[in-house]
C-alpha cells in the first residue's frame, strides 16, 4: 500500500466512518465528557495518545505472540489486557518524565481502558488485516475523528446550557437528540466513495 | 424468595440499567437497528452478566482491591471470549450483524459497573439474581428502541411485514442519527414518567407532614369541610 491509499484511508477513518457519527465506539465518554470544550478536547487528544501507542502495540502483541502460536481467539483478553497496562503505563511514563502533559491529560487517562474506541480500532485493524504503519495510521486518524466528534459537540453544548426544555427533556435526552442533529451532519459524507 | 422478585424488578424496571442509569450507550445505540440484533445483543450481554456476576461474587474474597478491576476484565474477557465462539458457532449470521459488538461487551459499563457496585460486595446468590435482572433490563430496553426504529424505519418487526404496502419507509430511524433521537425521545418518555411519580411522592410526604396521624379518607374530607365552614 502506498501512501497515498494511506492517506486516503485516513480520510476515511475520520470523516466518513467517523468512530462516534458512523460506528458508535466510544458513545460513552463522548456523551459523558462533553459539557466543557476544554475538557472534550483534552480527552480528544488523551484518547488520541492512547489509540496511536495501542495500534502499535496490539499490532506487534497480535502477528509477533498471537498468531506465531495459534491463539488468534484469544485476541479479545489479551487486547484489552495490553490496553489495560498501557495506559496505567503511559500514566506512569507521563507522570514522572512529562508532567506538563500529565497535568492536563492526567484525569482522563483511567477513564480510557473502558474506552470501546481503543478495543475496536485494535480489533478493526487486525480484522481488515492491516500492515503495522497502517495499523498505526488507522488509530491514530481514528481518534482524530473521535476528538473531531468530542470537541464539535462539546462546543454545541456549551451553547445550549442556557436553553430552557421541556422539564421531561432536560438533561440527557437533549443531549442525544443534539448528537442526532450532528449525526445528522456528519452522514452527508457516507455518500463520498474513496 | 419475594427478595429476589423484588431485585428482579428493580432491574428491569425501577434501575433500568440503559433507560435509568444511562449505562451501556454505544451497544444500545448501534444494535437496535432491528429486533433481532436487539434481541440477540441483550441475550449475549445477559449470560456473560450472569456468568461474570457469579464468577466474581464467589471470588470476591480473593481478589485484591489494588487490582480488582483488572481481575473484573479479564474475567469478562473470559466469558466473552467463550460467548463469541459459541455464537460463531450456532448462530452465525447473527454474530456477523452484530460484528464488533460482541467482542465489545469486555469494555460494557453496565457489565464493570454491576461488578463493582453489587457483585463484589454480596453472595453469589443474590450477584447471580442480580445479573438475571440487569441483563433483562438491558434487554428490554433494547428491544423496547429496537422496535420503534424498526417499525418506523422499514415498517417491520423481526423482519415479518407489519405496516401497509402504502407506509413510507422513514430510513432515518435507521441510519445513526435516528439511533441518537430515538434514544433521545425514549429517555425523555421515562423522564417524564419518573417525574411524575416523584411529583405525587413529593404531594404525598407534604401530605402526610400536614396530617401527621392520617386518618381515613372520608373523615380528611369532613375534617376539611368543618375548617372551611370555621374559616367562613
Amino acid at each position: 500500500m502506498n501512501f497515498g491509499n494511506i492517506l486516503l484511508m485516513m480520510f476515511s477513518a475520520i470523516l466518513v466512518e467517523n468512530f462516534i457519527f458512523a460506528k458508535f465506539y466510544g458513545c460513552c465518554p463522548f456523551l459523558g465528557v462533553s459539557e466543557k470544550p476544554d475538557t472534550a478536547l483534552g480527552m480528544g487528544m488523551a484518547v488520541t495518545f492512547v489509540m496511536t501507542v495501542s495500534g502499535a502495540v496490539t499490532w506487534v502483541v497480535y502477528e509477533c505472540l498471537l498468531v506465531p502460536f495459534g491463539l488468534e481467539y484469544l485476541q479479545t483478553v489479551a487486547f484489552i489486557l495490553v490496553i489495560a497496562a498501557l495506559v496505567q503505563f503511559i500514566e506512569m511514563f507521563l507522570r514522572k518524565f512529562i508532567p506538563a502533559l500529565y497535568n492536563a491529560l492526567g484525569i482522563y487517562l483511567p477513564l480510557i481502558t473502558t474506552n470501546c474506541a481503543v478495543l475496536s480500532a485494535a480489533l478493526l485493524a487486525v480484522q481488515k488485516s492491516y500492515s503495522f504503519i497502517e495499523a498505526v495510521c488507522f488509530g491514530f486518524s481514528a481518534a482524530l475523528g473521535f476528538t473531531l466528534a468530542i470537541t464539535v459537540f462539546a462546543g454545541v453544548r456549551s451553547r445550549m446550557q442556557n436553553a430552557d426544555p421541556p422539564r421531561a427533556f432536560k438533561g440527557f435526552p437533549l443531549t442525544l437528540i443534539t448528537a442526532g442533529l450532528l449525526a445528522m451532519a456528519f452522514s452527508c459524507f457516507s455518500g463520498v466513495k474513496l | 424468595m419475594n427478595k429476589y422478585i423484588k431485585q428482579l424488578k428493580e432491574g428491569i424496571l425501577d434501575n433500568n440499567p440503559t433507560l435509568v442509569q444511562l449505562l451501556g450507550m454505544c451497544p444500545t445505540l448501534a444494535t437496535t437497528t432491528s429486533l433481532k440484533n436487539a434481541v440477540g445483543m441483550g441475550l449475549a450481554a445477559t449470560a456473560v452478566l450472569i456468568c461474570s456476576n457469579l464468577f466474581i461474587s464467589l471470588l470476591r474474597k480473593f481478589i485484591p482491591k489494588q487490582v480488582r478491576i483488572a481481575a473484573y476484565i479479564v474475567i469478562v474477557s473470559g466469558f466473552v471470549t467463550a460467548v463469541e465462539l459459541l455464537m460463531r458457532a450456532y448462530f452465525y449470521s447473527l454474530y456477523q450483524s452484530l460484528g464488533l459488538f460482541i467482542p465489545l461487551i469486555v469494555v460494557n459499563c453496565i457489565i464493570l459497573a454491576r461488578a463493582e457496585a453489587f457483585a463484589s460486595k454480596n453472595p453469589p446468590l443474590p450477584s447471580l439474581v442480580d445479573g438475571v435482572g440487569m441483563g433483562l433490563g438491558f434487554t428490554f430496553a433494547l428491544c423496547l428502541i429496537a422496535s420503534v426504529r424498526e417499525l418506523l424505519g422499514a415498517g417491520t418487526l423481526f423482519g415479518l411485514q407489519v405496516l401497509p404496502d402504502a407506509y413510507p419507509e422513514m430510513t432515518f430511524f435507521v441510519l445513526p442519527a435516528g439511533a441518537f433521537v430515538t434514544l433521545g425521545f425514549v429517555i425523555a418518555a421515562v423522564q417524564k414518567i419518573r417525574n411524575s411519580a416523584a411529583d405525587r411522592a413529593r404531594l404525598k410526604s407534604i401530605e402526610e407532614q400536614r396530617y401527621p396521624a392520617a386518618p381515613a379518607p372520608e373523615q380528611v374530607g369532613e375534617t376539611e369541610t368543618e375548617k372551611e365552614v370555621d374559616l367562613v
